[in-house]
């Protein structure tokens, strides 16, 4: 680090320390001085952080660095990697699988609720990372599979099964609304409608008073339930297995999890995927090289529609109750940071994120406040230093480290 | 009250919210135009600005400041948060928009959300989730034109707006520096070589636009009475609509726009359940960008930015 850097880096840290002294509030009742400035630390502390990054970077001790750890995380060791893949990932499931019996209910329903973000997460990776299409509404695709099935299971009885492909069917469907009017758009203009579109959505059950109960919200929805043939005296009857406890919900979870995993991967290297991906690249190029480019926007839509409303579903089924603030923006933002920070496009990515980004903040509960905080700035530190995730889908890697960094905007 | 002074009372309403939309639209506007990104943390910059609004009066108002130099504590107050804003505005720019110039769109809208999320958990952190009560400064005392009141502060609000637009139309039309952002948002790489430091422009919007956010954002205060660190997000969505409306990128087009998008919202308001005004603002942006993306005063730029 050159001795100018250095003295960059220290003004600006301490210009920027002092910028965000106002921050830390202001005495008033409510106001209490140790929060505050625990918060301010926090920014100072990170910023700085950043900001060193920031300087370090170029010089030859942060290339050596950068090199080591992207060839710790995959791409050098590719060798030990096909090795290792087939155990690691059976130790992972196995890991996963007996989780329940290891851990008590309130780990379970950590667990429970990680595994609908990987869902969730999966889902948008089909519209974020394949095609290219940044959507800031997600979430209300996951209040409409919530919403059909209370709604349907409070008024007509259907049971979760019965709701799931109606709830799919809904999803997708208000998917395909959402993306036509957005056909023409690309990236921030996209971004900005989905996220009005999303709000809508919100507004609607919040205001909808005699449908949804407004922001009461439903309550009261069956769980899932098994039906298995039993033989009693009648002869042939079913009957029926309530999936009520939180280790048999987690189990559903992982089925419905594994579920979309494999559907994601499969999509991903499809014909479909391809062609997903060189709209994500190129939209004029790929139309003009024959990829039918409306269809398959929508289709990416409603795919990934389809898959929050599985997700929600099951989160309304869980829980037996629920309300329009389950489905604020920023839950949108969360799904939009596991995708982001796990590695646009990258299947094990999102999954690690997910985890990572939901199980992390319950284990350390008093750091539950810090949490969003830490995502939006890991966000922009993330787009800045290592675009391509923690762990990157190799395809988007070799685009993002290419020798020369391409011309400006997409 | 007959229908005619109900409707200049609702005209006076949304002049008034029209202005304020359209202080926030700029700030859009301009960044778009000059860097074409959405700024996502515009909204907590204005967010910001009502903050420091009201520390800066809290503070004046303990010392009985207020009650002696009326004119001065406003002047304080507008200008101090206008000014951390704005230096506020081009650290963000240095940090999270900078770096990524010649990145992937994608990138710069996710830096950017990233730290719209920042910026607004960090408010919510230091200022608590509840409402702060801004001070009871502007007088409800007014007059009453066509038998519809406009209190002084009204007044007050709508001058202030209507002057901080003319100054900056008048910045940006007629300075040499005004000039330099023209030419910057037409065409970046022929500015470079016409000898216009890109960087420096591109500071000086990141200056002016969330110093004009932060304005609207003591104003809100001052008018509505109260804050809260989440207030942002709807005011952006509208300030979004109305520069999109307008034509992102011009400057008339921003303020024409956030007077539409405020006469919308109040006649909603005004005749039917205000419970859905919100989704009034949504669907007009929505249409205009389905049926006109370039906006009303834009430049027919639609193939190539929508």
């Amino acid at each position: 680090m050159a001795k100018s850097d250095v003295k960059k880096f220290f003004v600006y840290t301490v210009f920027l320390g002092i910028l965000i002294l106002p921050m830390v509030g202001f005495p008033t009742a409510t106001f209490h001085a140790a929060r505050a400035f625990g918060v301010w630390g926090v920014f100072v502390g990170i910023l700085a952080i950043a900001l060193m990054v920031k300087t370090l970077r170029g010089t030859s001790g942060y290339v050596k660095f950068a090199s080591t750890v992207s060839s710790l995380s995959g791409g050098g060791s590719s060798k030990i990697k096909s090795f290792n893949r087939k155990y690691s990932f059976s130790v992972l499931a196995l890991a996963v699988m007996i989780f329940p019996l290891l851990a008590n209910n309130y780990m379970i329903d950590v667990g429970i609720t990680c595994l609908i973000y990987v869902v969730l997460g999966l889902g948008l990776n089909i519209v974020v990372g394949l095609a290219g299409l940044l959507d800031l509404g997600y979430i209300a695709f996951y209040a409409v599979g919530a919403y059909t099935y209370s709604l349907l299971n409070l008024h007509f009885g259907l049971s979760f099964w019965a709701c799931l492909p109606i709830g799919v069917g809904l999803g997708a469907v208000l998917g395909c609304i959402i993306g036509y009017p957005t056909l023409k758009m690309r990236g921030d203009y996209l971004a900005i409608v989905t996220m009005g579109f999303g709000e809508i959505i919100r507004l609607v059950l919040n205001n909808w008073d005699k449908l949804t109960h407004g922001p009461n919200g439903l309550l009261g929805m069956q769980k899932p339930m098994l039906y298995y043939p039993s033989f009693g005296d009648g002869g042939l009857t079913w009957a029926v297995f309530k999936l009520k406890s939180l280790p048999v919900l987690y189990y559903l979870i992982f089925i419905i999890a594994v579920l979309t995993i494999i559907a994601v991967n499969r999509l991903d290297k499809s014909r479909i995927g391809r062609a997903w991906v060189a709209i994500r690249e190129d939209e004029v190029a790929a139309e003009l090289s024959g990829v039918p480019t409306t269809w398959l926007k929508l289709l990416a839509y409603a795919m990934g529609a389809a898959f929050a409303s599985v997700g929600g579903a099951f989160f309304a089924a869980k829980l037996s109750y629920t309300n329009p603030n389950f489905f604020i923006f920023m839950e949108s933002c969360i799904v939009l940071c596991i995708v982001v920070l796990g590695g646009v496009g990258s299947i094990p990515g999102i999954i690690l994120a997910g985890v990572v980004l939901i199980a992390v903040p319950e284990v350390f509960r008093e750091l539950q406040a810090y949490r969003m905080l830490a995502f939006g700035l890991a966000m922009a530190i993330m787009m800045v230093l290592r675009p391509e995730g923690l762990i990157p889908a190799s395809r988007r890697k070799r685009e993002l480290h290419a020798e020369k960094p391409g011309p400006a905007g997409e | 009250m007959d229908t005619q002074s109900f409707l200049v009372q609702q005209l006076i309403n949304a002049i008034f919210l029209g202005s304020i939309y359209a202080l926030i639209a700029l700030g859009y506007t301009m960044v778009y135009g000059i860097i074409e990104l959405i700024n996502f943390a515009h909204g907590e910059l204005f967010t910001s600005g009502a903050f420091i609004g009201i520390i800066v009066l809290v503070l004046l108002q303990k010392f009985g400041f207020v009650e002696s130099h009326f004119i001065l504590t406003m002047i304080l107050a507008f200008g101090l948060a206008m000014a951390y804003v704005a230096v506020l505005g081009v650290a963000i720019e240095h940090v999270a928009y900078k770096p990524l110039r010649n990145a992937s769109r994608l990138a710069a809208i996710l830096s950017a959300l990233g730290m719209s999320i920042f910026l607004s958990n960090g408010m919510m952190l230091s200022q608590g989730v509840s409402d702060r009560a801004y001070p009871q400064l502007l007088s409800i005392r007014g007059v009453t034109i066509f038998d519809a009141r406009i209190t002084y502060g009204q007044i007050f609000i709508i001058i202030l707006s209507i002057a901080l637009m003319v100054a900056l139309y008048a910045f940006v039309k007629g300075t040499k520096l005004g000039k330099a952002m023209r030419a910057t948002a037409q065409n970046r790489t022929m500015a470079r070589m016409c000898g216009i430091d890109i960087d420096k422009t591109i500071r000086l919007t990141f200056i002016i636009g969330p110093a004009l956010g932060a304005a609207a954002g003591v104003m809100v205060g001052l008018y509505y009475g109260s804050v809260r660190f989440d207030m942002g997000f709807i005011y952006m969505i509208k300030a979004f609509a109305a520069a999109i409306l307008g034509g992102i990128g011009s400057i008339p087009g921003a303020m024409l726009g956030g007077m539409i998008i405020g006469g919308v919202e109040v006649l909603w308001s005004a005749f039917l359940p205000s419970e859905w005004k919100d989704v009034t603002t949504f669907i007009v942006l929505i249409l205009v960008l389905y049926l006109k993306p370039s906006g009303i005063l834009g430049e027919d730029v639609a193939e190539t930015r929508v």
